[in-house]
């Protein structure tokens, strides 16, 4: 009974209109958080507008790929440390569907001949109990020694990967970027002599140069996990962790937090993206410039600082408040809510009015900003690029 | 009336199996809610805040309210009637210890109805099964939740403890005459190595536990990160109980392959002793590969090494015991009876656990795996692969002795089948979309990431299990009732506990009996070709 | 289908034929107590020695724990052992006055070991300011002491309820000899345990402020 129920349940989940079966339309549905739409146009660093796909298509035709099932695979390595692990994957693999085949192999003749030999005595009427074999020493000690070495050259060849990969100091010419986790969104810093640079969620790195990642927490213990460059590693407060990996080519890697931090763990989203390096540099430059003062938003901006919106956010120049990401340049960004909901106009309005209708649990509150004020910081907002 | 007051063993560990399986359906129904949400990308069935109490309340019944209590259950109904005695060593404190396992169960689950978080938020707890600090730190666990958390299982650790000494001081002091612990049968090592670990790693969780009640409640500084106390000491604390804790869920399941395998092949058990060196083996190996569970917590390349290669090894005695079930089998007479069937499906579920074990030892591979669905995949194929079907074997063998009716054999088959699918259904895909990268306890998932179409997989094998522990319910309601008079010895098997009649007389035997193999009624039965000959 | 044991088992014959194991149940249900509360004091034995000087602020090991009190109450500890080994053996002869009197004895002994203990919290709560919340070594410190106490008390419950039960003169040398003897192992897992907690804290744990174990 319970079980036509949870059929029926399914079969509704399946067929209905659940928020993001479809990909097309941006729409609020009745019930529930709105729909969030298909990538939107991004800003680039020099003020024009590009589409993401073309972006890429322009920038690398054969860019590693945004959607789809090889997004995250650990079996699609676009860097070294992800790559010797999959080599390593490979051939456990092969050691343990070797071991597979010839076990269950056994099994199954095992079985066949049991059945055949019970069978068999039946039809004789043979009353008496098979031949009662009590162990065989040679045997025994074969499947012992066997599997002991088998066990012996997976460590050898583990503890040497593993000198390879976790390695305790940065590679040469390495840049370093340091991840700190929050609940429930990502905050990176770029240290420099030239000025720090402060940013959330979305990671520029140059392509082809090693990236020394730094681990701090806020909070809970995080995870930093983008399957396509590097294994994971905790975020763990009180504790620093580093791990490293280098981008083979120009792309956007998503990956997403892998140790459960609470409510919103699931929407804990990476966005790696992997620049050329002279598109880097240009974006880090662009980075650590104060804020965009323009002047037709001078309302959003006074909206901004009067309902204590600065009490978390930073927007460098005007506020300094370390509770929530970084806004400086919230708009050269493609995403807000830490990667899964598209930065536009529309989505930006909503998440200002009610986090929570997006994003659950979430930390920030919502202020009840009227319509007028909603629209004028969602303008300022949406000039700082 | 008489059931409350028992000190039979034997009532109590029925007691005890009936709590554990009534525990069951309710973590099973907590999982199939998780399905649901989680059949559909981007689904919103089901609130973050619900679905991180379900599977915190999945994973926390299954293993301390399910899988704990059945085990520990089969094992105080069949030690005695085993070893030829008349009951526990004490059996009062075997009462003890199974009103502190309901007391502690029901606590627990009392958090549904009395705990009260902030924000509404957070009634049952929500901090995953191992309630990682400083996630489960006042700060971070507003309201009561967490503290159900802690209690519950305290208490219903005690009552462990106190089984565990029993099962110790029953086997090694109250073994019939004749009886030499190399004439035990497996059960018997089993439940003696699971004691021990038992008595070594139910206490470390209990103390970590009453540090974190102190952290939480008088301000104490053990796992508080912000003045100086360590999260990862709380891993380490909860991994040194929590990975010996998975062996005292599989080891009783070892024990009942090695009972039931061996009558429906007509074959004496292979190579007894390596079996219980084997045994010995996984239980010391088993305290020195914790640190496993933390490779990605950035404890350096010398105790990752280290640990890789401890869990490596415990691979060893494992494979011994497979390959010894499988010479059993070899050269038998096999009938598939229920209970045989659920035993041949563990040997070929176990050994897929395993495999995909030994890739989660490969410490880089880890780096990428953990916290991924594979290892949901990995550790499903052993708990419910491995010790549920065992457990439901079990249930099938020795039924007949602990009630004296036969349950029916067709239904039992359709049982195994369902189970068998549906198990397969849900669990191999994770292993699939862990490899695509999705991450564990997350209450949903992009859909461009390509993960959905396993993960409805594994939602559709949700109901085929429902229907086969439904026929189950079904078959054991249906044969208490009205089901075939089963007689001492339906199976027509070797160990003591079928000389007696079904069910057994209070006192359990009329003599203690005399031992004089390791297999007393194979002795009986076959004068003329005595095992004695081969010890 | 045959009585239970009738048929279908080779009944022990001979009426005093059992397996004569060397082991009581009741040593080895004390023996796997004792080991599991080993197991116990391991996991915040081990956590205090994680802790050594890792409490950069609030009062300091060498600052607050001062040995002379604590000496006292130790030697009154491992004294209390010694007697109670002594009314063992007295209880072995039937000489239970002398049982008593060393029973008390041990048990003054372990009221003396917890009203010292309470006195130097005292000390150490309104002196030095030394709290459960002050810092990791307060933490430490009355968690770790505090479990033994609390052990101290089980087993003193457990002297005074046999000291009670011979006043009332139902212990009778014969039979409840052994079963006393293996009661007070208890108290001695306890004298054993104070002895390592005793190094641990007050020895090798009295480091300056913010210096590592070595």
């Amino acid at each position: 009974m319970i079980a036509i129920v949870f059929c029926i349940a399914l079969g509704a989940t399946a067929i209905g209109a659940p928020a993001g079966a479809s990909q097309d339309d941006t729409n609020a549905t009745a019930s529930g958080p709105p729909v969030p739409p298909a990538p939107a146009p991004v800003r680039q660093p020099d003020g024009s507008v590009a589409d993401l796909d073309a972006k890429l298509v322009v920038c690398d035709p054969d860019a590693p790929p945004v959607s789809g099932a090889g997004v995250t695979s650990i079996f699609e390595p676009e860097s070294p440390p992800s790559r010797e692990i999959r080599e390593l994957g490979f051939l456990v693999f092969a050691i343990c569907i070797g071991i597979f085949v010839v076990v269950q192999g056994f099994l199954v003749l095992a079985i066949v001949r049991g059945i055949r030999s019970r069978r068999a005595a039946r039809e004789e009427g043979a009353s008496a109990e098979p031949t009662q074999v009590y162990g065989s020493v040679p045997i025994e000690v074969a499947w012992t020694v066997i599997p002991t070495i088998i066990v012996f050259v997976l460590t050898m060849v583990t503890i040497r990967t593993i000198r390879d990969i976790d390695i305790t100091s940065p590679p040469e010419d390495a840049l370093e970027v340091i991840a700190i986790g929050h609940q429930w969104w990502w905050e990176f810093r770029y240290p420099d002599e030239a000025g720090e640079v402060v940013t959330a969620n979305e990671m520029h790195v140059p392509a082809g140069r090693p990236i020394w990642l730094r681990l701090e927490s806020a909070d809970v213990i995080h995870s930093f996990w983008v399957p396509r460059l590097a294994g994971k590693m905790d975020l763990i407060p009180g504790h620093t962790n580093y791990t490293w990996f280098e981008a083979d080519r120009a792309g956007i890697y998503l990956g997403q937090c892998a140790e459960y931090c609470g409510t919103q763990h699931a929407h804990m989203l990476i966005r790696v993206y992997a620049d050329e390096p002279e598109a880097f540099d240009d974006w880090l430059a662009a980075q650590r410039k104060p804020a965009i003062e323009d002047p037709t938003v001078a309302e959003g901006r006074r909206v901004f600082a009067e309902y204590a919106c600065l009490n978390c956010h930073t927007v460098d120049g005007t506020s300094d408040g370390m509770f929530g990401p970084n806004l400086t340049h919230l708009a050269s960004r493609d995403t807000i809510g830490s990667g899964f909901i598209p930065l536009n106009r529309e989505n930006l309005r909503a998440w200002i009015d009610d986090p929570a209708q997006l994003k659950i649990g979430c930390n920030m509150p919502s202020l009840k900003l009227d319509a007028a004020e909603l629209d004028a910081v969602t303008d300022y907002l949406l000039t700082l690029n | 009336m008489q059931w409350a007051i028992s000190v039979d063993h034997k009532k109590l560990a029925l007691m005890y199996i009936g709590a554990g399986l009534c525990f069951f359906l309710v973590a099973g129904l907590e999982a199939a809610f998780m399905r649901l949400q989680l059949a559909r990308a981007e689904n919103d069935v089901i609130d973050p805040e619900t679905f991180n109490q379900l599977f915190t309340m999945h994973g926390t019944t299954m293993v301390f309210l399910v899988g704990m209590p059945i085990l520990l259950g089969f094992g105080n109904y069949l030690i005695p009637l085993m070893v030829g005695a008349r009951d526990m060593a004490f059996p009062r404190l075997n009462a003890f210890g199974f009103w502190l396992f309901i007391f502690g169960g029901l606590l627990l689950y009392f958090s549904y109805l009395g705990a009260d978080g902030l924000y509404g938020a957070g009634t049952a707890p929500d901090v995953g099964w191992f309630a990682y600090a400083p996630l489960t730190s006042r700060t971070f666990s507003r309201g009561n939740s967490t503290d159900y958390w802690i209690l519950g299982i305290m208490v219903s650790g005690f009552g462990s403890m106190t089984t565990a000494i029993n099962f110790i001081a029953t086997i090694l002091c109250m073994r019939c005459p004749g009886m030499t612990l190399m004439r035990m049968p497996m059960i018997g090592w089993m439940m003696l190595v699971v004691a021990f670990l038992v008595l070594v790693a139910i206490p470390i969780l209990t103390g970590a536990q009453i540090m974190l009640l102190l952290d939480r409640t008088l301000g104490a500084h053990f796992f508080d990160p912000e003045t100086q106390g360590s999260a990862i000491l709380w891993q380490h604390l909860f991994w040194f109980f929590g990975h010996p804790e998975v062996y005292i869920l599989i080891l009783p399941a070892f024990g009942f392959v090695s009972e039931i395998m061996p009558t429906f092949s007509r074959k004496v058990l292979f190579g007894y002793p390596l079996m219980v060196a084997a045994t010995v083996g996984i239980g010391f190996i088993s305290l020195g590969v914790w640190a496993h569970h933390m490779f990605v917590v950035g404890l350096g390349p010398v105790l990752d090494s280290f640990f890789g290669a401890t869990t490596f090894l415990i691979s060893v005695p494992t494979g011994i015991k497979i390959f010894n079930w499988l010479g059993t089998m070899w050269g038998g007479r096999l009938h598939f009876t229920t209970p045989m069937l659920f035993v041949t499906g563990f040997v070929a579920m176990f050994v897929i656990g395993g495999l995909t074990g030994i890739m989660l030892a490969t410490v880089p591979l880890t780096w990428q795996l953990s916290d991924s669905y594979f290892v949901v995949g990995h550790f499903h194929y052993v708990l419910f692969g491995g010790t549920v079907f065992g457990i439901f074997g079990a249930i099938f063998y020795w039924f007949p002795k602990a009630t004296g009716r036969m349950l029916d054999e067709r239904l039992g088959k359709w049982t195994f089948w369902l189970l068998f699918i549906g198990f397969t259904l849900t669990f191999m895909p994770m292993h699939v979309s862990g490899a695509l990268g999705m991450p564990r306890r997350i209450y949903t998932y992009e859909a461009d990431r390509g993960w959905e179409i396993w993960n409805l997989i594994s939602s559709i094998g949700v109901p085929v299990q429902m229907a086969g522990v439904a026929i189950f319910l079904w078959n054991a309601i249906r044969a208490l009732r009205r089901g075939p008079v089963a007689g001492n010895d339906p199976w027509d098997a070797w160990t003591l506990e079928w000389g007696t009649t079904s069910p057994p007389p209070e006192w359990n035997f009329d003599r203690i009996p005399t031992c004089t193999s390791a297999r007393p009624l194979w002795d009986r039965k076959n004068p003329e070709d005595p095992d004695a000959y081969y010890e | 289908m045959g009585g239970a044991g009738m048929t279908a088992l080779p009944a022990n014959q001979e009426a005093g034929a059992t397996l004569r194991s060397p082991l009581s149940r009741a040593k080895v249900g004390m023996a796997c107590l004792i080991f599991m509360e080993s197991a116990i004091f391991s996991a915040f034995l081990v956590t205090y020695l994680y802790y050594i000087g890792k409490s950069p602020d609030g009062p300091q090991p060498l600052e607050c724990l001062e040995l002379g009190l604590v000496l006292v109450n130790s030697a009154c500890l491992i004294s209390s052992s010694f007697t109670v080994v002594i009314a063992v053996r007295a209880l072995a002869r039937g000489a239970m006055g002398a049982f008593r009197f060393w029973l008390a004895l041990t048990i003054l002994l372990g009221i003396e070991f917890l009203v010292g203990t309470g006195y130097e919290w005292w000390g150490l709560i309104e002196d030095k300011g030394l709290t459960l919340q002050s810092n990791a070594f307060g933490t430490n410190f009355y968690s770790l002491v505090g479990l033994h106490a609390f052990h101290v008390i089980v087993g003193m419950l457990m002297l005074v309820i046999i000291l009670v039960l011979s006043i009332f003169g139902c212990i009778r040398p014969d039979r409840d000899h052994q079963r006393v003897d293996i009661a007070t192992w208890y108290w001695h897992f306890v004298d054993v345990v104070w002895i390592l907690v005793f190094t641990l804290v007050y020895i090798v744990g009295r480091v300056p402020q913010g210096a590592p174990a070595s």
